[in-house]
């Protein structure tokens, strides 16, 4: 009673805005969960073959076949896409919003830990390099041989720099960054060299995976990147008690009864693992890990518990808003999704930077 | 034996009805592909097109399926195609593999930067899309043209040879030049000229001291039409050409980009036309 007429903001009213905040962000959850399936729903339905998901149900359900294009279309083209793009929209999205809260910064991505300079070091070298496997290799992995480079990549960068930054147990969040930058810097110049020596039909493919697209995606995709992103979500989720402790700093944090030690790592390798995958899967697709996060703690405040499933439900659906742009707004053709969510990411972010200092000016 | 003969007839029509009928729907993947089912009076089976496929004026309005080397697979099939005649190169992968399991045939010709390529090129073509004859008939027809302008090119005496810089691109006034193993360096031997540029395979990145001692006579470059490339004074002024022969004698030559490289039916035409800008009348 008393807090609720108290103009100033004492404590109690800190925790009534805590509570509401709680209680929106289950809100949210729900509407995103509504918009998520919606999303799901239109992706399968739309697309530019014009084939029809209603039509296709209907002669499921009467127990009729399938003719080839609907079965092609949908089970081979539409439904393997639209699992990736949730799988890798929700770890983009997560995976930023977990580096932000350990790097206690909002401009912090998967990036930073070499994840994606790694992966693309190593997407360039099979492109580049890849004539040179033994014709064995290449026939056995296929066209997985990028992706797989992709991964190795980002995993081969998060653990050097994790070895780098982490003396006697303890790794320096700040260390990491810095080599982190270090580290980037060396796998563009590697690159460099690379897209150097690459012919011209290199250099096309290279600039193709850079932009990202889904248009590869299928079951196997999918099915290889599914359960290691689905863990590290669930892994980084149940980090969200830690991340909000580390907020206060880590000796705070120590005090508080988190092993902070052991959260770094579980957090660290979560991301390398989720958007190693995700990276592999689709190439690269920015501004999804930067601007989702954002969104949601303007939103509904900064608590990881709340921010890390609606960043994966926010992530999912953003990715596949931004697919069916891409698949739809030039058909018979496609636009690269690396371009739409850039398009689309740059200026909300920018209008959101810009609305939140009004609000400071104000 | 007549009879024999009839049922051999009647059996290879039945096997290359099916054969037939699949190729009334072509998607057609490259500039140089759709120029030559144009040239081969095809173009009625043509659904779509790639983004490199500019010429004729009227493949324009054929819908376009992206670039070659970046299909979307629902793109592809929206189309509904039942042959797919490719130069090499079309891709993703992962297309592919959907479109084989949609039972569209995939044919992927040839490439090869040479007089003998063109011929195979338009062969395999015709083969790909049930027009062998008139594939022929247009082989021989743009093989004579060929050889007419090979014969033409012979008689230049070695020591009149110009020495041709292919320039792909002079983005913030960085050279990107051909080296051998290219449309570009195809080109240039087609029309008597030699490359400057013999020292490394693709388009690469040119110190400006490089292209100095490449000594050039003539920088040929792609017309993009429009005000997009950089006018040849600027050109001629930068560090790496202004010592060069080619700025002494203001030689610059602009040719649209799929008439010179597109290495088609238009080819020899394309050499000719080149030919005459290097030496004149010959």
């Amino acid at each position: 009673m008393v807090a609720l007429s108290d103009p100033s903001p004492g404590p109690y009213a800190r925790d009534i805005r805590q509570l509401d905040r709680r209680i929106l962000a289950r809100r949210l959850s729900v509407v995103l969960v509504v918009l998520l399936a919606l999303a799901i729903v239109v992706n399968l339905a739309l697309g530019a073959s014009g084939t029809s998901l209603w039509g296709a149900l209907g002669k499921l359900l009467s127990g009729q076949d399938l003719s080839t294009m609907e079965r092609v279309v949908l089970w081979d083209i539409r439904l393997p896409r639209v699992l990736l793009c949730v799988l890798v929209g929700a770890a983009l999205a997560v995976s930023g919003a977990v580096m932000q809260g350990l790097f206690r910064n909002p401009l912090a991505d998967p990036g930073l830990v070499g994840v994606g300079a790694g992966a693309g070091l190593g997407a360039i070298l099979s492109i580049v390099l890849g004539g040179l496997l033994p014709v064995g290799v290449q026939g056995l992995f296929g066209h997985y041989v990028t992706p797989a480079a992709a991964f190795v990549g980002g995993w081969g960068s998060t653990l050097i720099l994790y070895r780098v930054s982490t003396r006697a147990g303890r790794t320096s969040v700040a260390t990491m960054l810095l080599a982190g930058i270090a580290l980037g810097a060396l796998a563009g110049a590697v690159s460099g060299i690379l897209v150097y020596m690459a012919d011209d039909n290199q250099l096309r493919d290279l600039t193709f995976w850079q932009m990202g697209s889904l248009a590869g995606a299928t079951w196997e995709k999918s099915m290889i990147a599914g359960p290691v992103i689905v863990i590290a979500i669930a892994g980084a989720t149940w980090l969200a008690h830690g991340l909000n402790c580390l907020a206060l700093g880590e000796a705070a944090a120590a005090h508080m009864g988190i092993s902070v030690q052991r959260m770094k790592n579980a957090a660290i390798f979560s991301v390398a693992a989720a958007t190693g995958v995700a990276v592999a899967a689709t190439g690269g697709i920015g501004f999804v890990g930067i601007v989702v996060p954002h969104v949601l703690r303007l939103a509904t405040g900064p608590d990881h518990g709340t921010l890390l499933p609606n960043a994966a439900l926010l992530g999912a659906t953003l990715l596949l808003g931004a697919d069916l742009i891409s698949r739809t707004i030039i058909a018979p053709a496609e636009l690269p999704i690396g371009i739409v969510t850039a398009v689309l990411g740059a200026p909300v972010f920018l209008w959101i930077l810009l609305k939140r200092r009004g609000m400071v000016d104000q | 034996m007549r009879h024999l003969l009839l049922v051999a007839t009647a059996t290879a029509s039945l096997m290359t009805a099916p054969v037939a009928q699949a190729a009334d729907r072509i998607l057609s993947i490259g500039g140089s592909v759709t120029e030559i089912i144009y040239a081969l009076g095809a173009e009625d089976k043509i659904v779509a097109r790639d983004t490199t496929s500019s010429y004729p004026a009227e493949a324009e309005a054929l819908p376009d399926v992206g670039y070659m080397r970046a299909l979307a697979p629902e793109g592809v099939l929206s189309v509904n195609p039942n042959l797919i005649v490719s130069e090499a190169g079309a891709g993703p992968a992962e297309t592919l593999a959907v479109l084989k399991q949609a039972d569209i045939t995939f044919v992927e010709v040839p490439d090869d930067f040479s007089a003998q390529g063109i011929v195979d090129k338009i062969n395999a073509v015709g083969a790909a899309i049930g027009e062998p004859d008139a594939a022929a008939t247009l082989a021989d027809k743009v093989e004579g043209e060929l050889v007419a302008v090979a014969e033409r090119v012979a008689r230049l005496p070695d020591s009149e040879r110009k020495r041709v810089l292919f320039v792909l691109s002079t983005r913030g006034g960085r050279i990107m030049a051909s080296g051998t193993n290219t449309a570009a360096d195809g080109i240039i031997a087609l029309a008597g000229g030699v490359n400057a540029l013999s020292e490394f395979e693709g388009y690469k990145l040119m110190t400006d001291e490089a292209v100095t001692r490449a000594q050039p006579d003539v920088i040929l470059m792609m017309d993009r039409g429009g005000d997009h490339g950089m006018p040849d004074e600027t050109l001629l002024a930068l560090p790496a050409i202004v010592t060069t022969p080619a700025a002494e004698t203001g030689s610059v030559v602009r040719m649209n980009g799929l008439y010179l490289l597109g290495f088609g039916p238009r080819t020899a035409d394309a050499a000719l036309t080149l030919a005459r800008a290097l030496y004149g009348e010959i």
